[in-house]
């Protein structure tokens, strides 16, 4: 943090990721591939912030977090995928509004 | 100054390539733009003095969770027009949430940012003299030891999972049957015979 780079210039630019990870999952909301990049572009964010946060507040706690938070991103999409990979197999195509019909 | 210039490269290419991923019309064009915004918020962390997580971006995120990405993309044969049907008109609404949203953020980091709120002491805090990934390690190897341990059996779930859920049993394929296999012993399988010469074997 230095340079003329404060804590907010990194909190802004993470709230706009985050606004937009959030935007996406609206416009694309038929496409799952893009919806679960819009959640990897929110955690991204989230990350920033606490990077940011840890930096500024000289505590290390903030980086071991957001390692952990990139562990459940990491394995959130493994699953969103294999998920997404079966459903394909099933239907024939990935259409959002198609898992609303299976009902139980 | 070098500083502030390269963070301001690093946020605009963060931003604009973020803003590009969610309004690409090419899911693959999607995922290499995700793959930039990775690697422009690795950036912005080696910056702020974050080696280690901006290591581990690079690695996880555009290593291995984009290419997944990009595998799964480009295996599924899908018509992508039919699914953005719904851009136009979620356009309005989404963009009326996203200026809310925004706003709503910048108003708490500026309340957060005027206030007097301060913490009042550091739960782990950084040592001038250590590198950033040996205070890390000693920290994840000590207090964090049981949530590591956590953060390794997820791991271990999702990767499970994924195998339980995409793995098939294929009808045409024979596969190995070691139980069978070893069951199968010689007296029954095989046969001591001596055939007249001339008259042939009888199977």
């Amino acid at each position: 943090m230095s340079g003329g780079v404060g804590l907010i210039h990194y909190l802004v630019v993470a709230a706009l990721l985050f606004t937009m990870g959030v935007l996406g999952i609206f416009l694309n909301r038929k496409n799952i591939i893009v919806i679960l990049m819009a959640i990897e572009l929110i955690l991204l964010a989230v990350n920033i912030n606490l990077v940011a946060f840890s930096a500024a507040l000289n505590d290390l706690v903030g980086q071991v977090f957001a390692m952990f938070v990139l562990t459940v991103a990491a394995g959130e999409a493994a699953i969103g995928l294999a998920i997404l990979v079966i459903f394909f197999r099933g239907r024939g195509s990935i259409s959002v509004d198609d898992p609303s019909r299976m009902k139980g | 100054m070098i500083q502030a210039i390269a963070f301001y490269l690093f946020a605009l290419v963060v931003l604009v390539s973020g803003a590009m991923t969610i309004s690409s019309r090419n899911p693959v064009h999607s995922v290499l733009w995700l793959i930039l915004a990775f690697f422009n918020a690795a950036g912005l962390m080696v910056l702020v003095g974050a080696e280690f997580i901006a290591m581990l971006l690079v690695i996880v995120y555009v290593g291995a969770v984009a290419v997944l990405f990009l595998f799964v993309v480009m295996m599924l044969d899908i018509d992508f027009a039919e699914l953005r049907a719904g851009f136009v008109r979620y356009f309005g609404i989404g963009l009326v949430l996203a200026v809310a949203l925004v706003a709503e953020i910048l108003i708490g980091v500026g309340a957060w940012s005027a206030g007097g709120i301060d913490l009042a002491r550091r739960a782990a805090p950084t040592v001038a003299a250590k590198s950033n990934i040996v205070q890390i390690g000693e920290l994840l190897y000590t207090r964090y030891l049981f949530i590591f341990e956590g953060a390794g059996l997820v791991l271990l779930v999702a990767m499970i999972g994924a195998i339980v859920l995409t793995h098939r049993e294929r009808s045409g394929s024979r596969y190995q049957n070691i139980a069978r296999q070893n069951a199968r012993r010689p007296q029954d399988a095989t046969r001591n015979m001596r055939p007249e010469i001339g008259q042939g074997v009888q199977l």
